[in-house]
């Protein structure tokens, strides 16, 4: 079957099997930032946005997209450089796995709440994974990033 | 010579990571992002049973399937004994596995291999084989293990490489004693005595890459293999030697690693992508599922060790004993070196004792193999000796700091223990260079306020916070057995091109080992290209284990930035017709007397001008010594008497790893460790059921700790500089993980008065020993 959805503001057309899932559907088109971790919605490695929000595109059909907007980090490009430079200075940079996913989340975060408590930051992105970081980082890289202009 | 830090640029200064802004912005590529287009896909056929004999296996069906490329069973790969273990040479782990076998010893253990055109092929191929089993009694038990009637590896051809106590017949993969003094007869002096016994669980590494590799054939019809690998060279030699092919037909990358803390030391599906390519000549991919990854890699090893401890009463322990017994699952990687570390990186933290025994088994039994996990042996190890540390306190009436204080390694000191035992073989006798443990223990102490809080606060009638504490060590390589190298390779412009074997996996060497060159060549990071490892074109490395790559790949790379230096200087001198030992050079401009050429023009004449040649340099390291880093761990733990739960409020360490080379990346290192250690204190189970089925094989059912658990961490480091390492560094990488099983032990004690010898630590055992408490 055919399905027409906007990739990053693109308005793209793709071939694909019903019970395709969003993660394979693109990753098999090329885009290779998307990372899988489980497979089974449970560690946030294959986060995007679709109309805006985090979902987990693991477990996302893509035949269920048709004329959504989707964003892959190909299209936050600026905003990811600016996470990367908070993850940086807070040592929460490690093997990267995690951190595409976690750029889209913060991203989104940051233009769902304004001046958002430990804990919702904590709710917000508690469903994306990291087994090598000390997490504290960040939580503070976080912070940074959402005090930015 | 001493390097004076405060004149340091580059190392010891905050240095974002040289990859960091790429890997957010999704330009990184790991080894599935990788495979070729068109690439088989392959499957693996599991067994249901946790041991049992294929008496027969009919994959007719399954090869017929339109799209099925290939098919392999136990017939159709070579009959040759091996460890996956990832290890030098020879290695210290028995060859106790078959790329398949006729018999499989753990649900998950490989059956059949199956290669398709796509996933849904493969899967369904898989169901097409048609197995008849000869189920086996399973050992499921480790206690049950030593000599029982069920002979889990029973079959001809495995072998030791050297002794190591191999004896498969009673199910033992290996075996060690040792004993320096005699412990009966110092027991006998000491005034104080205690005995206890502890279990650590399995834990699972949790990597958020899963297990992938992939393979193709090049133009002159090598063998390349990508690979999420901790050991590229390790993997090359023992893909050699098992498939009897030349190591120079296999070329082994290892793209950017999603992290490995052990895990990837070990090979998993490179030998069925190696296969299926060298025979459909078609490029292939083998990605573990997560459930694969939970129930068909490896796991630490669970263990059972009893720690007797003799004392005097003015403190001083005279004598120490350690009984271990360790379950390496159904094969024997890191079987050996994982148990001696439980002794070697462990009871020299108490090195004023008179005599000091360690000793026991590693078993065989029909779970998941247990191998190289982060802290192996030493965590364990720690979690035991810790806890009776505080036990052996509490008897003396002692503050347990004090106990330490007294007992513990000191610089300029040394251990007769660091001799004696090595990982597997002989160790290496070794002198404490740079040991900050007293200052680390002090400050430590400082900031979680224990002088004031220890041992409990009462908060309210239900809440109790418990202050508990714990030191720990680990080494830095394996002396005279891990060996880097480092290549550097003048640009015209004025920048290097560094080739290194040492395996980033996300622990960030890339960036240490630019630091290093950059500051020797007195350039930025900037100047410097970094790339690793790729078996073609990278000088060798030994891998990323053991904590060896800052200290060993760091010296490496720190000898050739001094031999650049050197040639740079040389060929400065040539053109300045002067004499070299006159030159200065800044990074950028070499100077002597009025004359001076800069580095940039240096550079781009020696290409096209004049003097022509190439400039690059190799140097290599292995250690003479492993110096270890200490670490001191505090933390107050809130208590809820009611329910047994509890949170870990703050965790305070304080570390001796010797110079920072990159102080954010070492805080990465030690408070990453930490939340793997609490995991493991706190709730993280490796669970069967009892036919030997894994019960936690998700995100779901094995939980790792997310921002919700994780409060506050106080991280700090001790000055301290370690004469033999790059600018004054030691490793950093392991230590964090040590500490949490006993510190939390010894908190929840001082809080709740239950001591818990088997861990998770969880609130179900804590509300028990409550209730037994006030019985």
């Amino acid at each position: 079957m055919i399905v027409n959805f906007y990739l990053n503001n693109v308005e793209v057309s793709y071939s694909i099997k019903p019970g395709e899932y969003l993660a394979e559907t693109l990753r098999r088109h090329g885009v290779k930032s998307i990372k899988v971790g489980c497979n089974e919605s449970s560690c946030g490695s294959c986060t995007l946005l679709i109309e805006g929000k985090p979902m987990m595109s693991c477990s996302v059909l893509t035949a269920s997209l048709e004329g959504k907007h989707i964003t892959t980090v190909e299209g936050i490009q600026e905003e990811a450089a600016k996470i990367s430079k908070c993850f940086s200075k807070q040592g929460a940079d490690q093997c990267g796995f995690c951190n595409v996913g976690f750029a889209l989340v913060i991203y989104a975060l940051k233009r769902e709440y304004k001046n958002p408590t430990d804990e919702e930051i904590n709710n917000y992105i508690v469903g994306n994974l990291c087994r090598c970081s000390g997490l504290q980082s960040h939580m503070k890289a976080i912070k940074e990033y959402l005090k930015e202009e | 010579m001493a390097v004076d830090k405060k004149k340091l640029k580059v190392v010891n200064n905050i240095t974002p990571s040289v990859d960091g802004k790429g890997i957010m912005q999704g330009r990184s590529f790991y080894t599935d992002d990788l495979a070729a287009q068109g690439s088989l896909v392959i499957k693996i056929l599991r067994s249901p049973h946790a041991f049992a004999h294929i008496e027969s296996i009919d994959v007719s069906e399954a090869q017929k399937l339109n799209g099925v490329a290939l098919v392999l069973t136990y017939k159709d790969v070579p009959h040759v004994s091996f460890s996956r273990a990832g290890q030098g040479y020879p290695e210290p782990s028995p060859h106790d596995k078959f790329i398949l076998d006729e018999y499989v010893r753990y649900v998950g253990d490989e059956v059949a291999m199956v290669a398709a055109v796509d996933e849904e092929t493969a899967n369904e191929a898989i169901k097409l084989i048609k197995v008849e089993y000869k189920v086996l009694d399973p050992v499921l038990d480790f206690e049950t293990a030593y000599e029982n009637k069920s002979i889990i590896h029973p079959e001809d051809g495995i072998c030791e490489m050297f002794p190591i106590g191999f004896e498969p017949k009673k199910n033992v993969a290996a075996a060690y004693e040792m004993e320096v003094g005699n412990v009966d007869e110092e027991f006998k002096k000491s005034d104080v005595i205690v005995e206890e016994t502890f279990y650590s669980q399995a834990q699972a590494h949790a990597m958020l890459e899963p297990h992938s590799s992939n393979a193709r054939l090049d133009e002159h019809n090598r063998l390349v293999i990508y690979s999420s690998t901790q050991t590229p060279f390790h993997m090359r030699r023992i893909l050699a030697t098992t498939l009897g092919m030349p190591v120079s037909q296999i070329r082994v990358i290892k793209p950017r690693v999603g992290g490995g803390f052990g895990g990837k030391q070990a090979f998993h599906g490179e030998f069925f992508c190696a296969l299926t390519t060298l025979k459909t000549h078609r490029p292939s991919r083998f990605v573990y599922t997560r459930e694969e990854v939970f129930g068909a890699s490896y796991t630490r090893h669970p263990m059972k060790i009893s720690m007797k401890i003799g004392a005097m009463k003015d403190g001083r322990i005279n004598a120490i004993d350690c009984r271990t017994l360790s379950d390496t699952g159904a094969y024997g990687e890191h079987s050996l070196t994982v148990f001696m570390i439980v002794g070697s990186k462990v009871l020299p933290l108490y090195n004023k004792v008179d005599a000091v025994k360690f000793g026991g088994r590693v078993v065989y039994t029909n779970h998941v193999p247990a191998g190289a996990y982060r802290g192996y042996g030493a965590i364990q190890g720690n979690y035991a000796l810790e806890a009776t540390i505080d036990i052996l306190a509490e008897k003396l009436n002692m503050n347990p700091k004090r106990v330490r204080e007294i007992n513990s390694m000191k610089e300029k000191e040394t251990s007769p223990i660091f001799e004696i035992m090595g990982e597997g073989t002989k160790g290496t006798a070794m002198i404490m260079e740079s040991c900050k443990l007293p200052y680390c223990i002090k400050r430590g102490a400082e900031l979680i306020e224990w002088e004031k809080n220890w041992p409990r606060k009462k908060i309210s009638d239900t809440k109790v916070r418990g202050y508990g504490m714990a030191i720990a060590m680990q080494g830095s390589g394996i002396p005279f057995m891990d060996m880097g190298s480092a290549s550097i390779k003048l640009n015209d412009g004025g920048s290097y091109m560094v080739t290194v074997g040492a395996t980033d996996i996300g622990q960030g060497s890339d960036t240490i080992i630019s630091q290093i060159v950059a500051e020797e060549l007195g350039t930025t990071v900037d100047k410097i290209i970094i790339y690793s490892s790729d078996t073609d074109l990278t000088p060798f490395d030994c891998g990323a284990y053991a904590s060896s790559t800052t200290y060993i790949s760091g010296n490496a790379a720190w000898k050739a930035a001094q031999k650049m230096r050197a040639r740079l200087i040389k060929e400065a001198s040539t053109f300045m017709e002067v004499k070299p030992e006159n030159v200065e050079f800044d990074g950028k401009t070499f100077v002597s007397g009025d004359k001076s050429i800069s580095l940039v023009e240096l550079s781009t004449k020696m290409l096209y001008n004049a003097n022509l040649q190439q400039v690059q340099v190799t140097e290599s390291y292995y250690g003479h010594v492993s110096p270890p880093p200490f670490m001191a761990a505090y933390a107050e733990v809130e208590v809820d008497l009611e329910t047994g739960e509890y949170d870990v409020l703050n965790y305070v360490t304080v570390t001796d790893c010797g110079t920072t080379i990159n102080p954010m990346l070492a805080r990465g290192q030690v408070e990453g460790g930490i939340v793997q250690g609490l995991g493991m204190a706190c709730f993280e189970d490796v669970k069967y059921d009892k036919k030997g089925n894994l019960l936690s094989n998700n995100f779901l059912t094995y939980h790792i700790p997310t921002h919700k658990e994780i409060h506050k961490l106080t991280t700090e480091f001790a000055d301290s500089y370690e004469p033999t390492g790059p600018f004054g560094a030691k490793s950093v990488g392991e230590i964090g993980i040590d500490t949490p099983p006993a510190v939390i032990c010894n908190a929840i004690y001082n809080a709740t008065g239950v001591r818990i010898h088997k861990l998770p630590i969880t609130p179900e055992k804590i509300l028990k020993g409550i209730k037994e408490l006030k019985k």
